[in-house]
């Protein structure tokens, strides 16, 4: 069953796989053994995006199907402690530049992808970035920007990081519209990420993890 | 005898509105003025046709750079006219390229503030007020079950529901009652405008009208200034595909991707519904401005949006049947494809020789000079990236490259992938210096 379930969510089949959740747990299979089935689902929808066969439509309708699954299977938890998780990334979109859709994507793929997430939302001032990443000590932070204006604004969050004496604590990686390498050496970041699994290899290869 | 005009093939449509371009009604300031608009001008539709034109032609998207280049910001500009004229002739003197944009690309903030606008948040509204560009908020301004009332009646749709919730002062109207009076008395249809709810709605909108209106006088007056000392203007329609009409505008990315999932029948519909009349309205506005161009923005049929599959079924067959109208009517759709656009090449194609232009921001050059050289004319790829981060030596060794590339034989226009904000105008002045060293043709 558990097969079937991981396959008929990776192959976005709503209908059949909000059935089996249903049937799953009135059977009183485990709330954590089906989120643990949705996740490994999930690495699945991101191989194959990463592969090309999976575009931005499946993320979003994934994500969703996730979500729905994840509100039925909500009442059924058992408070297990904090849950175990590969690192703190922190992400958000630069000052000027209120562009989320990118962002989000790139947090719930890290999310499902094991990473706990802090997600700073858009138009996010320098100073801001800065007291975050003492606050964490995230090893990792995604810039997210759609604009030619967030270069510049990209450039200056990470020389005021610098400035704090923090810069060489952590990894940056940039992301979005019109970002691409030459961004990133303009910005003395130190990874460019063209979509949302880049950010998740990213993340893998700077923290650690499979 | 001449033929009617429904008797004309597209071509000889299209001659007609290009003649009517190149003999703008204006008076040129000097004989050298309107011998230069010629010039440049032909230069441009030799590219469209596929000809070889004296050399490569130019042109640099305005965006919001002529408020950088004088030393103001976007606010000023979209709150101060006199700034607005100033900023925008500046750019237009400074920069000696073939074609133009209109200063109608920086709109009045005051209008959008009048009607409580929602669609975009810009300098000092929203957005810090010295940030170079006004920029769009996405979000599902038609939900997931209207789909039917928009197939019914975009007119009724557009009036009751999309229009209220994007101009804040408009949002009476989405209690408003069929607009239809079927016994033809004056009494059905004026009393909808009795409710006292739509008194403001009236007061704002002839406030917001006539501050539209001072607004427009000036953009016309920029437009008629830059004709006179010979800048021919590209501003004629602006269209969307139908998928982005929906994707961006009324139902949101995420919106657009259920949709392609769980109603794909009825987007289908609705994308069908839309085309003839975003045809209509592009040419009309053609008409009106007497530029052929209709400009189109691109936004998500990139490669990294959908799969060619979803492309060919969701974007492709409205998109085209949208070009095929406005083609058949003479005008000509210049696209600009955000992203890139390598895996659409095969499919994109598919349309009369000569007939289009496509600007690329990220799509490889070569490729494309391969796949639609011989039917279509190119530009593009200068990246605002390149723009934001290069010297000028470097942008000129780029454009030389892009030229070598692409201008063999003809059909391409030296342009950049998207309008820059800010940027070392050296790096602009080394585009046009790169068209005219190493454009020439023998």
């Amino acid at each position: 069953m558990p097969k079937d379930f991981i396959n008929l969510l990776a192959d976005l089949k709503e209908d059949e796989v909000i059935k089996l959740t249903k049937q799953r747990l009135e059977a009183g299979d485990e709330a954590l053994a089906i989120l643990e089935d949705s996740r490994k689902a999930m690495e699945v929808v991101g191989d194959r995006f990463a592969g090309g066969q999976y575009f931005i439509p499946e993320l979003v309708y994934s994500g969703d199907l996730l979500k729905q699954i994840t509100e039925l299977v909500k009442p059924h938890l058992v408070q297990s402690g904090e849950t175990k998780h590969l690192g703190k990334v922190v992400i958000g979109t630069v000052a000027g530049d209120i562009h989320d859709i990118g962002l989000n994507i790139v947090d719930f793929m890290l999310d499902v992808n094991g990473f706990k997430v802090v997600n700073l939302g858009v138009d996010v001032p320098v100073e801001k970035f800065v007291e975050k990443m003492k606050e964490t000590s995230a090893p990792v932070l995604g810039l997210s920007g759609f604009l030619t204006l967030a270069f510049d604004a990209m450039k200056d969050t990470v020389e005021a990081l610098a400035a704090a004496g923090i810069r060489d604590k952590m990894k940056i990686m940039i992301g979005g519209g019109q970002m691409d390498n030459e961004v990133m050496k303009y910005a003395k970041a130190d990874a460019y990420g063209k979509d949302a699994m880049e950010a998740v290899s990213l993340a893998k290869k700077w923290i650690g993890g499979s | 005898m001449e033929k009617t005009r429904d008797a004309l093939s597209w071509q000889e449509k299209r001659e007609e509105r290009f003649k009517r371009w190149l003999s703008p009604d204006v008076k040129f300031k000097t004989p050298q003025a309107e011998k230069l608009y010629k010039e440049r001008l032909t230069r441009f539709i030799k590219a469209i046709k596929l000809e070889e034109p004296d050399r490569v032609p130019v042109q640099i998207p305005g965006g919001s750079f002529p408020a950088h280049y004088s030393g103001t910001t976007l606010r000023t500009l979209m709150y101060d006219y006199g700034a607005l004229k100033k900023a925008w002739l500046k750019f237009v003197y400074d920069f000696d390229m073939d074609l133009y944009d209109s200063a109608g690309l920086i709109f009045s903030g005051r209008v959008y503030e009048l009607l409580d606008y929602k669609l975009y948040q810009w300098p000092g509204h929203g957005l810090p007020s010295d940030v170079s560009m006004h920029q769009f908020v996405e979000d599902e301004y038609m939900k997931a079950d209207e789909y039917d009332a928009f197939i019914k009646d975009p007119f009724y749709f557009s009036l009751r529901y999309f229009t209220p919730r994007t101009w804040g002062t408009l949002a009476p109207f989405s209690n408003l009652a069929p607009f239809t009076y079927p016994l033809g008395l004056p009494f059905q249809l004026l009393s909808l405008c009795t409710n006292p709810d739509l008194q403001p709605v009236f007061q704002a909108m002839r406030e917001a009208s006539q501050e539209l209106a001072k607004w427009q006088a000036v953009v016309g007056e920029c437009d008629q200034i830059a004709k006179e000392a010979g800048c021919p203007s590209a501003a004629g329609g602006i269209a969307l595909a139908p998928f982005d009409t929906f994707a961006d505008m009324f139902r949101g990315t995420r919106g657009i991707a259920m949709d392609m999932y769980r109603q794909p029948e009825k987007l289908l519909e609705a994308l069908e519904i839309v085309t003839p009349q975003s045809v209509e309205s592009a040419v009309a506005e053609a008409d009106f401005t007497q530029c052929p161009m209709v400009f189109m923005p691109l936004h998500k049929g990139a490669d990294n949006f959908m799969s060619s599959q979803q492309y060919e079924k969701f974007y492709w067959p409205t998109f085209r049947k949208l070009l095929m109208g406005i083609i058949s009517e003479g005008c000509v759709p210049i696209m600009v494809a955000d992203g890139s656009y390598n895996d659409r090449l095969e499919i994109i194609k598919d349309l009369p020789r000569a007939s289009v232009v496509w600007i690329f921001e990220q799509t490889d050059m070569a490729k494309a000079k391969k796949v639609l050289g011989g039917t279509a004319c190119i530009g593009g790829n200068v990246t605002a990236a390149q723009l934001y981060t290069n010297t000028p030596q470097a942008i000129k060794k780029y454009c030389r490259w892009l030229i070598e590339v692409c201008g063999e034989g003809g059909g391409y226009l030296l342009t950049l992938g998207s309008s820059v904000d800010r940027c070392n105008p050296e790096n602009l002045q080394a585009v046009i210096e790169a068209a005219k060293e190493y454009g020439v043709y023998n």
